[in-house]
């Protein structure tokens, strides 16, 4: 029996996502007394870093097929019957998003997604998620005998556990697709706002889309990516992927800083997993104060380019 | 093209969340619901366009019970065909995507849209479920679609950025912010909406392995610590040393 983790290398590198959905594979793995098999498409060298994360075996494979979720799916539940798993572990983005749902039918198993807590025990397999766009937890019954589950950035942690790595290979020559990969664009040097640890975030309060400028220049600043509120987006001033909101993205990072936000509570919806929370607003009424843990009363205008330069003298002292 | 959309229907965006029952339900008093916003502005409307330009139909399918026709009948006026409900609760994305894949095993759908998620359980599982019951393939987020000569080109978000892929209907897809605009219904699609066919159909077997068993609420803020906007310092020393965040 085992507990099989799939971790993807983006441009042959693991993102922190990977070493937390290792992490709650292997106390998952403990519970069972079972070890924990980590899948993954990068080469051997990469994955023996996942030997800190409580990995007993690495499996590799190769596919020029990531994107589409039939193959893929295959190649996972393929291997989790090889090594006998009974719960497969996946991280939080958007290959799971298409994969979780078909692996959950091949292997007929119980499903969730985003969770964001282990089970109590073996026996009584419960996790919790995060619903109504965050503003509940559901808690999660997974009744059948295999588990498929994806963890939520930010949950669960990273726990260091040194293993011996044995090696293996699965070959995924096999596997053919209907669906054509064209170009994969990903913008340059900024974290995807899904990923980021640090937000910038900005509202109607900007007034206009040529005032974006202290934004960015706090966003630069912090090393914070930049998002927005839907009006923002709807009217054309910021691009779409910085949409955040019950209809947009939902992020969880460590710090949220919302610029000229009112906090209307399908913004909140999106963004109230925050760890810290900062608001700037004008209005002392706005209701995004009683979300927020630190809050600043005053013109962004003015307050925005004072905070990028108290930022720069703490870097710099 | 023979276009099928998934819609759901969640509690309207600014509805009081809470349980009763001893926290194992969702309190639906005094609840208004809607069409998800994924499945109304992005899946249904692009739905639509394709019909518009190409020909064919679009039929919406809600599982659910006969309360749901009123959102049913929405999408019917913002320019559905003809509608289906499966007369059962909705109680689980695999339930759902069961019931819907049944329906649709034997009605050669071109193209099946879904929402990206539901924004009341945010499981995004129903779209790639449904693939998998009907053997099709899925392409999750989907920002952008086109059809050319039978061929559909399409855009995936993917974070920070997107992958353009193309393939041959069918196919499932899940639709995300900037696959199309919201269209608000106009009177007479409110008038012919009435008129449209919305039958009602008999569930299928099946039982669900992952259940909600309890609910319970995100722990609170303590409480907004308001920093002096003449002293942006200290706000950052908060972060720094308090918060610990930069
Ligand atoms: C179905 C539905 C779904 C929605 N989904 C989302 C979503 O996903 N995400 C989202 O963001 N919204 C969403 N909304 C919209 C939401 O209800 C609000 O309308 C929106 O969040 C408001 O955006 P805003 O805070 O930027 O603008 P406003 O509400 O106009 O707030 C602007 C704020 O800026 C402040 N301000 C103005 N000038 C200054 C200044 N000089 N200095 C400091 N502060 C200033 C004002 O005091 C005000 O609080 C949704 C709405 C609906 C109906």
């Amino acid at each position: 029996m085992s507990v099989l983790v799939y971790v993807e290398a983006v441009d042959g590198k693991y993102k922190k996502t990977a070493y937390e959905a290792c992490s709650y594979g292997f106390r998952l793995a403990q519970m069972n007394s079972a070890n924990l098999v980590a899948l993954t498409n990068a080469d051997s060298q990469t994955a023996s870093e996942l030997a800190s994360y409580g990995v007993k075996t690495v499996v590799c494979f190769q596919s020029e097929d990531l994107h589409d979720s039939a193959v893929l799916s295959s190649i996972i539940a393929d291997a989790a019957a090889k090594y006998v798993a009974n719960a497969v572990i996946l991280t939080d983005d958007s290959r799971s998003k298409a994969l979780l749902g078909r692996l959950a039918v091949k292997l007929d198993a119980s499903a969730v997604s985003g969770a964001s807590s282990l089970p109590e025990s073996a026996s009584e397999f419960q996790v919790s998620k995060s619903i109504f766009s965050s503003k509940a937890i559901g808690h999660y019954s997974l009744d059948s005998a295999k588990k498929v589950i994806s963890v939520a950035r930010n949950s669960v942690g990273i726990h260091e556990n040194a293993a011996d790595l044995s090696h293996e290979e699965f070959d995924a020559s096999g596997y053919t697709s209907s669906i054509e990969l064209i170009e994969v664009k990903r913008v340059k040097g900024t974290v995807p706002l899904p990923e980021a640890e640090l937000v910038v975030s900005a509202g109607r309060g900007m007034k206009d889309p040529g005032n974006w400028g202290i934004v960015e220049e706090l966003a630069d600043t912090l090393g914070a990516t930049t998002a927005c509120s839907r009006p923002v987006s709807d009217s054309g001033w910021r691009p779409h992927h910085e949409h955040v909101g019950q209809t947009g993205i939902a992020i969880k990072p460590n710090l949220y800083i919302a610029i000229g936000i009112s906090g209307a509570i399908q913004h909140l919806a999106g963004v109230n997993n925050s760890k810290t929370i900062v608001v700037i607003n004008k209005d002392p009424e706005a209701p995004f104060f009683k979300a927020a843990d630190y809050g600043v009363v005053g013109d962004l205008f003015d307050v925005v380019p004072r905070l990028s330069e108290a930022i720069k003298r703490q870097k710099n002292s | 093209m023979n276009l099928l959309v998934c819609i759901s229907k969640t509690p309207e965006t600014t509805a009081k969340i809470d349980f009763v029952n001893d926290s194992k339900e969702f309190n639906t008093e005094g609840v208004q619901y809607i069409m998800n916003p994924y499945d109304e502005w992005y899946a249904l409307v692009r739905a639509i366009e394709l019909k518009e330009a190409l020909g064919g139909t679009v039929t919406a399918i809600n599982v659910g019970p006969a309360a749901n026709d009123i959102i049913i009948r929405k999408a019917l006026a913002i320019g559905a065909d003809e509608a289906v409900r499966i007369d059962a609760e909705a109680s689980s994305a695999s339930f759902v995507a069961k019931q819907i894949s049944a329906y649709a095993s034997d009605k050669s759908f071109d193209i099946i849209f879904t929402g990206k998620e539901s924004i009341d359980y945010n499981g995004s599982l129903v779209g790639s479920m449904l693939a998998e019951y009907l053997g099709l393939p899925f392409l999750s987020y989907v920002s952008k679609l086109d059809i050319n000569d039978g061929k559909a080109t399409v855009s995936c978000d993917i974070e920070g950025g997107v992958e353009l892929m193309s393939l041959n209907p069918p196919f499932v897809l899940s639709a995300a912010k900037g696959l199309a605009e919201q269209r608000i219904p106009n009177m007479r699609g409110i008038m012919m909406a009435k008129r449209k066919p919305l039958n009602a159909v008999e569930a299928v077997e099946h039982n669900d392995s992952t259940r909600v068993v309890r609910y319970s609420m995100p722990p609170e803020k303590s409480g907004v610590k308001l920093v002096d906007p003449e002293n942006m310092d200290e706000l950052v020393r908060l972060l720094h040393e308090e918060a610990k965040v930069i």
